[in-house]
């Protein structure tokens, strides 16, 4: 009787580890299948987008509808958070008579960390979403096994314009986003603060070096990387009709930014 | 010693994840015949064409196309390879970014060295051969799905394609619009001299287009002949696929 119970325990534990380690497998092995595909994508892009000759039309065409089209909103989400900023760190820094600083606070928070990872996310909503959208739509549409029988390799044709231009554009944007963060906290901290337009100016550039707005174009740069990639990768291996192009476009958009934000903390850790 | 086949499959297997499509296939296409592959929805023929192409590759067994084994091909042979083929896909698959004449000259564009001008005329002229004018600057979303077969299809001759692969050239047209696609189909094969194969379950088009009809069913080729050799099988399951009829071997999940 005691015997029984024995195997039957043994037996429980050993069908729960056979579980356990089963579904580790499982998942373990998903996970690699997509590290290594990614690595693939990764090579095949980077060898794609140096090798000549450029496509350079559509590189034009990708900037246009990843840059040029995303001035817009850039615009109003940099103007603004300037301005916030201006507001909020005048409130925190009267406090230890520091207001004076407001100018220093807004130049160096935008070029170092707002300007960049801004830009990120709202071109990981916007452009992001696009390329995982159109090329998950070419995916199950069969127009990417098209693309292959008129003997046209997909990463050359899809996918390395859309990685040059996001990877171009993303450091452009963010020159359009610090500077017109730094004009709105200038507005609200010479308006509605009544700050000393000459005293506010010289304090902006005062402590600003070349290495903030620098560090802030790479890591911009290595966003825009990630947003290409996470994107059409995304887009690239849809399954599934109309709801897996809405799931690639889902997860291509909360991936980046995830990415955006975790490359972000050890960026800083390397460059600044 | 025969003539060597333009496409030859042998014994060729394929399974996504547990579902076991391709079973050992063995195909052999003469060259210059059209060959039409029959078969109930999901049993694999879309697959088996893609094999042809080197869309997808084998888990087991080998696919030649003019003797060359597809499988050891690197890149630039395998498109080498893809340029000897044109493909009509079931939804026509056309760039829904680019014009009409850009998506039928698109191969043009990409392999030889025309100036656009010449790549557009090229394109009017295959937009003729299948019966569409004045389409030419239009966007593949302003057109009928018929007009789409056929820019599809003008697609896939613009580049003088050895062998032309149609999956499931009349399935969602009306049966008038089906026949126009058929004629075309005979009149190309007359025109061009290639190779074609075909993928369908419209039987109608099947006897009308096929030099020989192959059966594929559950993962295996069931049958091979002329038209006429088809219609006299005695192999039940070919009986009940042609005929249509709900009862017999085949069995049909409802």
């Amino acid at each position: 009787m005691s015997e029984a119970k024995a195997f039957l325990r043994v037996g429980g534990f050993v069908a729960v580890a056979r579980f356990f380690v089963e579904a580790v497998g499982t998942v373990g092995v998903a996970f690699l299948e997509e590290a290594g595909r990614i690595v693939t994508l990764i090579y095949q892009t980077l060898r794609w987008s140096i090798r000549r000759p450029f496509d350079v039309r559509n590189i034009l065409r990708q900037c246009e509808a990843i840059g040029v089209n995303s001035i817009p909103v850039i615009l109003i989400t940099a103007v603004f958070t300037g301005m916030v900023l201006a507001y909020q760190s005048y409130t925190g820094f009267k406090r230890f008579n520091a207001e004076s600083l407001v100018g220093t606070v807004v130049a160096l928070s935008m070029t170092r960390e707002l300007g960049p990872v801004l830009t990120a996310l709202v071109l990981a909503g916007r452009a992001g979403a696009a390329m995982a959208a159109e090329l998950g739509t070419m995916k199950v549409t069969e127009q990417i096994d098209a693309l292959l029988t008129l003997a046209t390799n997909p990463v050359k044709y899809l996918i390395a314009p859309r990685f040059l231009a996001t990877v171009i554009m993303l450091p452009a944007l963010t020159v359009v986003a610090d500077l017109l963060g730094i004009i709105g906290g200038y507005f609200v901290g010479v308006n509605v603060l009544d700050a000393n337009p000459t005293v506010y100016i010289r304090r902006t550039t005062e402590y600003l070096k070349v290495d903030d707005i620098v560090n802030g174009l790479i890591k911009a740069a290595v966003f825009g990387g990630i947003i290409a990639i996470v994107s059409c990768d995304r887009g690239f291996y849809t399954e599934g009709g109309a709801e897996g192009v809405g799931k690639a476009t889902m997860s291509a958009v909360v991936l980046s930014m995830m990415l955006i934000l975790i490359s972000n903390y050890f960026l800083n850790t390397v460059l600044f | 010693m025969g003539e060597e086949p333009k496409i030859k499959l042998v014994d060729v297997h394929k399974a996504f994840g547990a579902k076991v499509v391709l079973k050992g296939v063995n195909l052999a296409i003469r060259s210059g015949e059209s060959m039409v592959v029959i078969g109930g929805s999901g049993t694999g023929k879309s697959v088996l064409i893609k094999h042809m192409i080197g869309l997808l590759r084998p888990d087991r067994g080998r696919v030649f196309v003019d003797g060359v084994e597809v499988e050891e091909l690197d890149e630039s042979g395998l498109v080498e390879l893809r340029k000897k083929f044109g493909m009509l896909f079931q939804g026509a698959a056309l760039f829904d970014s680019l014009t009409v004449w850009e998506n039928v000259g698109f191969g043009l564009k990409r392999h030889m060295k025309l100036r656009d001008a010449d790549i557009k005329g090229i394109a009017v002229e295959k937009l003729r051969m299948v019966g569409l004018r004045n389409v030419e600057d239009l966007m593949p979303s302003a057109l009928s799905g018929g007009m789409r077969k056929r820019v599809g299809l003008a697609r896939a001759i613009a580049m003088d394609p050895e062998i032309i692969l149609y999956d499931e050239p009349t399935t969602g047209l009306d049966p008038i619009m089906a026949d126009v696609i058929n004629d075309l189909i005979i009149k190309l094969r007359e025109e061009i001299h290639a190779t074609s194969v075909a993928i369908t379950h419209d039987m109608v088009s099947a006897y009308k287009i096929a030099d020989r009809i192959a059966m594929l069913y559950q993962g295996e080729i069931q049958a091979v002949g002329t038209p006429d050799e088809i219609r006299g099988c005695d192999n039940p399951i070919v009986q009940q696929f042609i005929h249509g009829r709900a009862v017999g071997p085949i069995r049909v999940d409802v």
